[in-house]
């Protein structure tokens, strides 16, 4: 039952440019893990590792106890703008990762995934004709469908409206609750950290490395108002700043 | 109507024009010259567009491709395509191949050219998307880049078939003896000018219904597209 995701010692640089310096990150089964961050420490770059996307780099990113070493069908990535094929409708666009996408099977499988994501009435529509949060429903879909072991968020509801951000973190969340991936959410909205994460890791500034790790310890369902979710939330403010200032004195 | 500048051998009224047409049709002359030109173009487009997409696509599609047949493509499309007619005529010889060869040159350049250049614009960001899922190149091509450059092969599909009118009355002004581009010149030497403006009539109808068709045919399938040329009007 165990398939966790093990990153291990894994530097990365871009030319001279050293981008991730050295960072160890084990996510147990079906756990929920928040990455922050400050801009351009390469959380991006992270999830395009772990995804498979990018190979030159040192250290080991293993799922399941075996290397990732390309794109892997045990691991899903999902953008921070929905990327839709703009010619599919929204269940050829779910179906886009399937064996056989046109089969009984994928189609079962595609009204289920839409179902789980709110979009059952929209499945023949095109993406010109959606909302952004709608289109990036589907997106999550697309990604789930498949069944990853490891799903990868990188900021996904940034380019959205706050009332549909919290919308679309319930359907995360009932996503997750349906196919269990473990996932892994890049975000720059702590509210959003500490409301979906069961761990939230902090990376550094550039070289980056993990910085902290705050366990986010109530039960889901979640209370947005719950005042121990404030406080970690106040935590990871801090631990910010205090790594912004930490840089402002060392130059 | 005619009288004043030009005198009536110059420009024929109109009714001189209909009048010219229903005799060719009567002796079955307009319709084979129909018949003749349209299954050039036909012909000629067709074989042009074809390789116009084979090699579009490769390359488009493979950069060491494109290194090796751009530098010749690009020198080739300079010619001015006039000059392809000798040369076509000595080698192919006077019957249907130079023809239509010429036809297959003008529809090839606009299609290739458009293709070419969708390819390259298409989304870098939904080509990853594939990756992510390990499709293969060619599985790229397919599923991806060729739906996504469709509107730009489109639009050189709808140049090339321009091109083909274009080039067919160009390729039936020389040892020809049928069409309506060999109408024209017949009738210039004959100076049946009435003659001419039915050629001219003929092929300016044959060349919109072309492209009606092509449009028609671009609305269809490019439905999905989120553009102004698509809203509903
Ligand atoms: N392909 C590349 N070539 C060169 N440098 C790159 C490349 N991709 C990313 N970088 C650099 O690596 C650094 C990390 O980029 P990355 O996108 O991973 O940051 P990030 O943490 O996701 O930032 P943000 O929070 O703004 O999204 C940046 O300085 C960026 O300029
Ligand atoms: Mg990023």
């Amino acid at each position: 039952m165990s398939r966790p995701l093990a990153v291990s010692a894994v530097r990365k640089r871009f030319g001279d440019v050293p981008v991730i310096g050295g960072v160890d990150i084990g996510v147990p089964a079906g756990e929920i893990l928040a990455l922050v961050g400050p801009s351009g420490c390469g959380k991006s770059t992270l999830l395009r590792l772990i995804a498979g996307l990018d190979t030159h780099y040192a250290g080991e990113i293993s799922v399941d106890g075996s290397v990732i070493c390309g794109p892997d069908p045990r691991v899903g990535l999902v953008f921070q703008e929905p990327r839709l094929f703009p010619w599919l409708t929204l269940a050829q666009n779910v179906a886009f990762g399937l064996h056989d996408p046109d089969g009984a099977e994928a189609r079962r499988l595609v009204a289920d995934a839409l179902a789980v994501m709110g979009l059952a009435s929209f499945a023949h529509a095109l993406p010109k004709h959606v909302s952004g949060g709608m289109a990036q429903r589907a997106a999550l879909a697309r990604a789930l469908v498949t069944e990853p072991q490891v799903l990868l968020l990188d900021e996904p509801f940034s380019s959205l409206d706050a009332f549909t951000r919290m919308k679309l973190q319930d359907h995360l969340l009932a996503a997750w609750q349906r196919y269990r991936p473990t996932l892994v959410l890049v975000t720059h909205d702590l509210d959003e950290a500490v409301y979906l994460a069961d761990r939230v890791v902090l990376l550094s500034e550039r070289p980056s490395r993990v910085q902290d790790v705050l366990r986010v310890a109530p039960a889901r369902p979640r209370d947005r108002r719950d005042p121990s979710l404030l406080g970690l939330r106040v935590a990871l403010l801090e631990a910010l700043h205090l790594e912004r200032g930490a840089v402002g004195a060392a130059s | 109507m005619s009288a004043g500048i030009f005198d009536p051998y110059q420009l024929p009224p109109p009714l001189l024009v209909a009048e010219a047409a229903v005799s060719l049709w009567r002796r079955g002359l307009l319709q084979s010259d129909i018949a003749i030109t349209c299954l050039r173009v036909l012909e000629g487009f067709a074989i042009g567009s074809v390789f116009a997409v084979l090699l579009g696509t490769v390359t488009g599609f493979w950069r060491r491709a494109e290194e090796a047949l751009e530098p010749t493509l690009q020198a080739l499309r300079t010619v001015p395509t006039l000059a392809w007619a000798p040369l076509l005529l000595l080698w192919l010889g006077i019957d249907e191949a130079p023809k239509i060869a010429l036809v297959a040159i003008g529809a090839f350049f606009p299609v290739y050219v458009n293709l070419v250049a969708g390819i390259k614009g298409v989304d870098r960001k939904l080509i990853e998307v594939a990756r992510v899922y390990n499709l293969s190149d060619l599985q790229i091509a397919r599923r991806v880049v060729l739906p996504a450059s469709l509107p730009d092969l489109l639009t050189g599909l709808r140049l090339g078939a321009t091109q083909a009118w274009l080039f067919v009355v160009v390729a039936e002004f020389f040892g020809s003896t049928q069409g309506l581009g060999f109408r024209l010149t017949d009738s210039q030497l004959t100076t049946r000018v009435d003659l001419m403006f039915v050629a001219l009539v003929v092929l300016a109808i044959l060349g919109k219904i072309t492209d009606s068709i092509l449009r028609v045919v671009e609305r269809r399938l490019l439905s999905w597209r989120d553009t102004l040329g698509q809203m509903p009007s």
